[in-house]
């Protein structure tokens, strides 16, 4: 058994997660050196509540890079879905079930349209993800006149709180909606890619589309299902983000698909497909929170925080594509 | 097992047809202009809509063409819209800093100063694109995401987020005056897009973008230091959201970190539609060129028609979708 710990241990320290973890590490070191509210059970709720929305939105987007293509529509599905979840519970009343049901459903029907486009016509991904982008986002404000959603219904307004302890004298957290959200999509992200048959053949798609073809893969179905699975993450996310926000606003999401697609490349995650994991993503989606959040605590102008958060991306794939080169040309001359 | 070869031969049938494209794009120009003349009347041919329609789409055209080199090559160029306001906020600053009080030769210099300095930002931004791309070996759409986050972070942090407005007479007439009629702006456009199709197609170096957008590393066998031109390629791409920058400036007669953002996916829609190959090797001006009139043509009269502009973004995708699914559909057909 040590042998089996060993050898995959000695695998991890080669991989893209393991330099990813020493930074974020070394990072968060130095930032709770530098500042005493960083290390805090406070700043961890925060970060993760924060986070959730685009958390939840790049695993859906993992699943898509892994199966060979690429999504960016999702800002406008969970725009869509978002509008009318709450829109039909203001008017027609509606549980948590109720909203989670109609945004999965809209999210994933959306999400069946791209696959149907990309599979039955043939249409590059990219192609079909700007158009329907700007087809979903554009039908959306034109029927709704771009008008934000300010009441929204008592119980979703003040969410969920679970597991409440106290903290000091009179702090208490708890799983709020995010936080659950998050984890659960988490959870299902990784049982789907690592423990069925179906994420296997996601990733031997992704890494040879003709040879999974030729092993009789069913590429049509894998396809709707990746779609269907970046919708319905997109659909959990507007909610999310609405419970947050405490309202609707149908402009305010398009225009951070890449943000999204930061994280997820960060952690590892190629566009060529069939390679990208949920710790990656995990890990590059806590480089950018933790950047982020840093920067403000140690009192940096808000102003600035893009340009950091663009040096990282910048340097962090100029040292990867240098690392991948170097042992290659290590190898090729023995 | 037969399915496999007829599939890469249909897809390199697709991709030949080039020219296929540019024939689609007239007729669906010429569908939509009988439409709309039917739908407006004669507002829709007056001078005043020409002359609108002239002034709007030069800004799109110029960093649409930006975004074509960097696709012809098999990459992507999402840094376009931030290094145009990068480039647009130093013109701005050179502008506001040092034209009053100014007169006579100084005064023209300082606006040639402004302009010099505007493209010399952008020119760096695409060093440090091409350089990261070419040889660090960083894949495009990751290395200009981080110079467009890079270069926004830097716009916002040196502005705040706060407009500089207020430039000299000949600043403005760049995108607001007229020649004979011609809006100068387009003028622009069509110096930018002259040159762009001669390079392409009738030059040594065209050639090889081609080349290395169809297959890479067998241009790299053949002989050709593809690094090296790859390095210009973007170096090219960033001088030519340098010259948007200038345009955009002037039309609004103010810079920002933020304006044109929403331009960025549209200039990828407009590249595709004009039937570049988003996976590199080809695609011509000329279908850009039409890509965009069409694009124009749907906005305005949409405007004339009172519908919304959302509504234009949703038949812009509609017709991209229409559009790219054409070669499948015919291949189908001939079958």
């Amino acid at each position: 058994m040590p042998e089996k710990l060993v050898a995959s241990f000695s695998r991890f320290r080669r991989s893209h997660e393991f330099w990813l973890l020493i930074v974020i590490l070394v990072l968060c070191a130095s930032l709770g050196l530098a500042s005493s509210q960083f290390l805090t059970v406070q700043n961890l709720f925060d970060l993760l509540t924060s986070y959730a929305f685009v958390g939840i939105l790049a695993l859906g987007l993992l699943v898509v890079l892994i199966a060979g293509g690429i999504d960016i529509s999702f800002t406008a599905t969970a725009s869509v879905a978002q509008y009318v979840a709450l829109a039909v519970a203001n008017a027609y009343g509606a549980n948590w079930a109720g909203v989670f049901a109609i945004a999965i459903g809209i999210g994933g029907a959306l999400g069946a349209v791209n696959a149907i486009l990309i599979q039955k016509l043939r249409i590059p991904s990219i192609i079909v993800s700007v158009a329907t982008l700007n087809v979903f986002y554009g039908l959306l404000i034109f029927f709704t006149g771009g008008k934000y959603i300010y009441s929204l219904p008592d119980w979703f307004a003040t969410g969920i709180f679970w597991f409440e302890f106290e903290w000091g004298k009179d702090t208490s957290y708890g799983v709020n909606l995010q936080i659950l959200a998050l984890a659960v999509c988490f959870l299902v992200t990784w049982l789907l890619l690592n423990r069925t048959n179906i994420g296997r053949q996601i990733y031997a798609m992704g890494g040879n589309a003709d040879a999974a073809r030729r092993l009789g893969f069913h590429i049509f179905g894998l396809n709707m299902l990746v779609y269907c699975y970046m919708g319905v993450m997109a659909g959990i996310a507007s909610l999310v983000q609405a419970q947050l926000a405490q309202s609707v606003a149908p402009t305010v999401l398009v225009g951070k698909e890449l943000d999204v697609v930061a994280a997820v490349v960060l952690g590892g995650a190629s566009l060529m497909g069939g390679v990208g994991t949920v710790l990656g993503t995990f890990l590059g989606l806590a480089l950018l929170a933790i950047l982020q959040n840093g920067l403000i605590l140690l009192g940096v102008s808000s102003y600035w925080s893009p340009f950091f958060v663009g040096l990282v991306i910048l340097i962090s794939v100029s040292a990867t594509a240098w690392s991948q080169r170097e042992r290659r040309t290590r190898r090729a001359r023995p | 097992m037969s399915e496999a070869p007829v599939m890469t031969l249909r897809g390199r049938m697709a991709r030949l047809a080039g020219s296929g494209t540019i024939a689609t794009l007239a007729l669906l120009l010429f569908a939509l202009w009988a439409v709309f003349a039917i739908a407006i009347g004669d507002r829709f041919f007056s001078v005043n809509t020409l002359q609108s329609m002239a002034f709007q789409m030069p800004e799109l055209g110029i960093l649409s063409l930006a975004m074509m080199l960097a696709l012809l090559s098999g990459g992507l160029n999402l840094s376009i819209i931030a290094t145009a306001n990068l480039a647009g906020l130093t013109i701005a600053f050179v502008l506001t800093r040092y034209i009053p009080g100014s007169e006579g030769i100084t005064w023209v210099g300082v606006q040639v100063l402004a302009i010099a300095a505007g493209f010399a930002v952008a020119a760096l931004v695409g060093l440090v694109n091409g350089f990261v791309i070419a040889y660090l070996g960083v894949s495009p759409i990751l290395a200009t995401l981080g110079t467009m986050t890079l270069c926004k972070g830097l716009a916002i942090g040196l502005t705040h987020g706060n407009v500089i407005s207020g430039f000299p007479e000949p600043i403005v007439f760049i995108g607001n005056g007229t020649v004979f009629g011609v809006p100068f702006a387009l003028i622009v456009l069509a110096l930018c897009a002259l040159p762009v199709a001669i390079m392409l197609n009738a030059t040594p170096f065209g050639a090889k973008v081609y080349m290395i957008g169809s297959n890479e590393k067998a241009t790299r066998y053949s002989g050709i230091d593809t690094r090296a031109i790859l390095l210009k390629l973007y170096v090219l791409s960033s001088l030519l959201a340098g010259v948007a920058a200038v345009v955009m400036l002037a039309r609004f007669n103010s810079a920002n970190a933020a304006y044109g953002e929403s331009y960025l996916l549209v200039t990828i829609l407009a590249a595709v539609l004009g039937g570049v190959d988003p996976f590199g090797g080809f695609g011509k001006v000329g279908g850009l060129m039409l890509a965009l009139i069409i694009l124009q043509v749907i906005s305005s009269a949409f405007n004339l028609l009172n519908l919304s502009q959302f509504l234009t973004l949703a038949i812009w995708g509609g017709i991209l979708i229409a559009v790219a699914a054409v070669p499948h559909l015919r291949g189908r057909a001939e079958r």
